[in-house]
């Protein structure tokens, strides 16, 4: 069955209130955030898209799928499962080499030739990590953000699922704008679940979460697409001192000072994005 | 009488997946009865009597082998529970060897594993999963999905059975559980094992303790055998 949207209904907050949002309808291509603080109830909402959710869940919400109950094989046959969650769990507990769990997985996904499937996988991960991931290596032996960069890889690519969920993946230590960008090339509904400002307002839309509730729905304006802009600009800073504290640099007022007036020149100079 | 028999290695979540069962079938109104065999202690039908008012005890194996003793003394607990007004059983049974079955023919045999435990783990017990009908994954809000999916086509490699997947402590997967606890069948006299399990009849359970299978009799064993062990 072709997935061509899902939908989000509303159940009930932490308190027993309902969610003020009664529905959140998402179609194939569609990009969406889940913002919030801590503790608001967003990997709760994410677990319930991730499960079908059928009012059997503490909030009780309920998960559509073309506007239908989803099918119980979804749940029965993961080889159909349609919906990929890369939680913020990092570790593997496998000690397979990395290229014997890819295929095994493929395997089991019946993702088609094998040995090609697992090589694009390995490169998408490859683009999103700075370390690359040696193949012989144990999955126990991945670093932080080679796991996540493999998990993602292996949920787009091996899994080929037509939703993906990503929790918190600023904390992975992947190159994330690169990572949006890579993803945006496949027709798949992507949710984030996130605290960061770039990723949030590159998004069609973003959900509010507030008290274990769906606040609000905010579509994301072109005024905010170019703020967008702005923030990559600054995250690029924020970057760039990162990889030199990183290289064992030591960071001088004046240079700062330096840097924040280039990117502010850069900014003017190509008005506004 | 329906009789459900719940087996684990230790620590899987067996306590916890039995109770959020039993929570959803009391709301439905099912006669709940509920049983614990362990080797030398168990508190778990105190938590099933104060939490639920369900009649609840516990049986002690001690020398014996858990499943060994509920060969002996099932029979005795499906009388009790019918005299508890009990239309279900539920017997929650320590998981030691692993190489062991408790399941009788027409109880819904279940099998507890938890997704941390190794990719391998379903390959490696026996007729604890083999002679099952269900297997609930346990912890699977601790593994990455491509290993849930790994495991589960172990167990169905392994097994062949169905799969059913829980987050147990947030009560995440259990309806499916209880639905097919709801249409197991009664048992019939004679009650029977599924499977023969190497219960307390080999030489070394009898006290020999020597090591080497030339000193020993009965169903022996070298280092270069190959079997895998299915209960039959």
């Amino acid at each position: 069955m072709a997935i061509r949207k899902i939908s989000i209904l509303g159940g009930y907050g932490r308190d027993g209130n309902r969610d003020p949002v009664e529905r959140v309808d998402l179609a194939m291509g569609d990009v969406l955030s889940i913002v919030g603080p801590t503790g608001s109830g967003k990997t709760a909402l994410i677990n319930d898209i991730g499960l079908f959710a059928g009012e059997n869940t503490p909030s009780r919400r309920r998960v559509l799928i073309n506007d239908a109950v989803p099918s119980t094989e979804f749940l029965d046959d993961p080889s159909r499962n349609p919906i990929a969650l890369i939680t913020q769990h990092t570790s593997f507990l496998s000690d397979l080499p990395v290229h014997k769990f890819l295929e095994i997985h493929a395997r089991i996904r019946h993702s088609g030739r094998t040995g090609s499937v697992v090589d694009d996988t390995l490169e998408f991960a490859n683009q999103l990590t700075g370390e690359p991931i040696i193949v012989d290596s144990a999955m126990t032996e991945l670093s932080g953000g080679q796991s996540r960069a493999l998990l993602i890889a292996d949920a787009v690519i091996i899994g080929n699922s037509p939703i993906i969920l990503l929790d918190e993946i600023e904390n992975a230590g992947i190159d994330r704008s690169k990572a949006l960008e890579l993803l945006r090339k496949y027709e798949k509904i992507f949710i984030f679940v996130t605290h960061d400002p770039h990723i949030a307002l590159l998004s069609n839309y973003r959900i509010v979460m507030k008290g274990g509730a769906m606040q609000d729905v905010i579509t994301t304006s072109a005024e905010e697409k170019r703020v967008a802009g702005r923030i990559d600009q600054m995250g690029r800073v924020m970057d760039e001192l990162r990889d030199r504290i990183r290289g064992g640099e030591l960071l001088a007022e004046e240079e700062l000072r330096v840097i924040m007036e280039l990117s502010n020149l850069q900014s003017i100079s190509q008005g506004s994005i | 009488m329906k009789l459900i028999m719940c087996a684990g290695p230790p620590t899987s979540g067996k306590t916890m997946v039995l109770r959020q069962v039993t929570r959803r079938l009391l709301a439905k109104g099912t006669r709940l009865a509920y049983l614990k065999i362990d080797v030398q202690f168990a508190d778990e039908d105190e938590v099933f009597q104060t939490e639920f008012g369900i009649p609840a005890r516990k049986v002690y194996s001690g020398e014996l082998c858990p499943d060994h003793a509920g060969v002996l003394v099932l029979g005795d607990a499906v009388k009790w529970a019918e005299k508890q007004g009990a239309d279900t059983l539920l017997v929650e049974t320590a998981g030691l060897c692993l190489r062991c079955a408790p399941y009788i023919e027409g109880s819904l045999g279940i099998v507890v594993l938890e997704a941390t435990s190794g990719m391998n783990l379903p390959r490696k017990i026996g007729a604890m999963l083999t002679l099952a009908d269900i297997a609930v994954v346990t912890k699977i809000d601790l593994v990455s999905q491509a290993e849930k999916e790994v495991f589960r086509a172990n167990i169905v490699d392994a097994a062949g059975i169905d799969v059913l997947e829980t987050d147990a402590l947030h009560g995440i997967g259990i309806d499916r559980i209880a639905a097919r606890i709801e249409h197991a069948r009664e048992v019939r006299e004679p009650m029977m094992l599924r499977g023969s399990p190497p219960m307390a009849v080999c030489t070394i359970c009898a006290g020999k303790r020597q090591i080497g299978s030339e000193h020993h009799f009965g169903v022996l064993r070298t280092l270069d055998s190959d079997l895998f062990y299915r209960g039959q």
